[in-house]
């Protein structure tokens, strides 16, 4: 890639791949909001942990190009492009966050939850001091993949006006010019590799050694 | 004596029917030590369970301190009785300072409270503050845990403590270590304490009484000496199960 090509181009990558993380952000945001509390329900309430895990898991089979064309039609979703990019990744980062909270907190030593109910902690003591900060590693590892997913995911966004790196891409396939193509993928792919890297390092950063 | 916890009639049945304890009555006087003995699956631990309402019986009722357990708010209750299990289910979270201090901390004491009394109950089980109090349970051996266990049972200073073959998966001889360290301890605070064992040797050692439980029915409920000399076939053939090696190499001794 020449510097004339950054230099015409430059501003305009960063402004997309600003657009980019706003797109992807604002969906793990929404999708942790809404997983994280449902995964903790679901270890309440075990016998609707496969019809509601199932339900996640149809969202996430749906072709991407298919899922922003149903929204599009929609009232109020429709209008914006980004609300109907952030809803689709939000369907799509739901998954994994709700299957690791789900099992991280599952997997919690049976004997750990029984003395701690056993020893008078009410069920809101009994999250927040132990079953969350035993899980976080493991809610943090499907957060991992949910944005790994939803930063690769945003790029298709474009198809339906969001923006995003996207746009890039689908103009220099439009145009036949790879330098565009990769003006689109490169920033993209080294979003996915830092968001990976930070929640990855975070991740083993809340690991906590059973035994 | 003043009883501690009454069993009046308890029965428990699991939803699929199936009888895990048959009209218990049973009464602990304040301040001593009780051994449920029994095979696995006898209904012990069910037993023991009902007494901090972890477990609510079909029927009957369990009262401490002449107050039924089924009547009040199961968090006070169970803040105010100190419960020790085999796996011991320390937090890997927490330092073991703060594992002896959770329940003193849900009461809401001051962190310098807190700690002076892990540190004092550190000291009573054996344990040197200053170099444990740190530490994360994965980095005790399976005796040490066991005593940071019985620790944080009696950081509050409850008057009843429940403990579940609290020594059951340790070598014989830090099992004896803690049979002596409890022992001492036990003597010294006058809790009452029901202990769940399905060794004889600890329940010999360490119980003013001992009761039998077999398939959910209390067989038998006496002194340590009138154990011993009990003739109802259960209890005998409970004891004859026990020293079997010793017998053996004194039989095949030429």
């Amino acid at each position: 890639m020449s510097a004339g090509f950054l230099s015409q181009y430059g501003g305009e990558i960063a402004e997309l791949t600003m657009e980019h993380l706003w797109l992807t952000g604002a969906a793990m945001l929404f999708a942790t909001g809404i997983a994280v509390p449902v995964g903790i329900w679901l270890t309440r309430s075990p016998k609707w942990a496969r019809p509601v895990m199932g339900v996640a898991n149809i969202l996430q089979t749906v072709p991407s190009l298919a899922m922003f064309g149903f929204l599009l039609p929609l009232p109020w979703l429709g209008e914006r492009a980004a609300r109907i990019a952030i809803v689709a990744l939000t369907a799509y980062a739901l998954l994994p966050i709700l299957r690791n909270t789900f099992a991280g907190i599952q997997g919690i030593d049976r004997s750990v939850i029984e003395v701690a109910t056993a020893l008078g902690l009410t069920d809101w003591q009994l999250l927040y001091k132990v079953e969350l900060p035993l899980a976080a590693s493991f809610i943090l590892a499907g957060l991992r993949t949910a944005t790994v997913t939803c930063v690769g995911i945003a790029t298709i966004a474009a198809a339906v006006g969001a923006g995003g790196l996207g746009e890039l891409i689908f103009r220099g396939v439009a145009s036949v010019d790879n330098r565009l193509v990769l003006a689109g993928a490169i920033p993209a792919a080294l979003l996915a590799l830092a968001a990976d890297g930070a929640l990855g390092l975070l991740e083993r950063r809340l690991k906590v050694k059973q035994e | 004596m003043k009883a501690a916890i009454q069993f009046r009639e308890v029965s428990f049945a699991t939803e699929q029917g199936r009888l895990l304890l048959g009209k218990i009555s049973l009464t602990v006087e304040e301040g001593t030590t009780t051994a449920v003995l029994g095979r696995s699956g006898s209904g012990k631990t069910t037993l023991l369970r009902t007494v901090n309402r972890m477990v609510r019986p079909t029927s009957g009722e369990v009262l401490v301190d002449g107050t039924s357990v089924g009547a009040g708010d199961p968090i006070v209750l169970r803040r105010g009785i100190g419960y020790v299990i085999q796996e011991t289910g320390l937090f890997p979270h927490f330092t073991v300072e703060r594992n002896v201090g959770l329940v003193p901390e849900l009461l809401g004491w001051t962190e310098a409270d807190r700690v002076r009394r892990s540190h004092e109950l550190l000291a009573a089980v054996g344990l040197d503050a200053a170099s444990f109090g740190r530490r994360f349970p994965h980095q005790l051996s399976g005796g040490q845990r066991q005593r940071v266990g019985l620790a944080r049972a009696l950081a509050a200073d409850p008057k009843t403590l429940l403990m579940d073959e609290p020594f059951g998966a340790l070598d014989p001889l830090t099992r004896a270590e803690m049979q002596d360290m409890l022992r001492e301890l036990m003597g010294r605070m006058r809790k009452t304490v029901l202990l769940v064992t399905h060794d004889l040797d600890e329940a010999l050692y360490l119980a003013d009484r001992i009761v039998l439980l077999s398939e959910g029915r209390l067989i038998a409920d006496h002194s340590p000496a009138e154990f011993m000399q009990s003739r109802e076939p259960e209890v005998e053939s409970y004891i004859r199960a026990f020293h079997r090696g010793e017998r053996g190499a004194a039989a095949r001794q030429p």
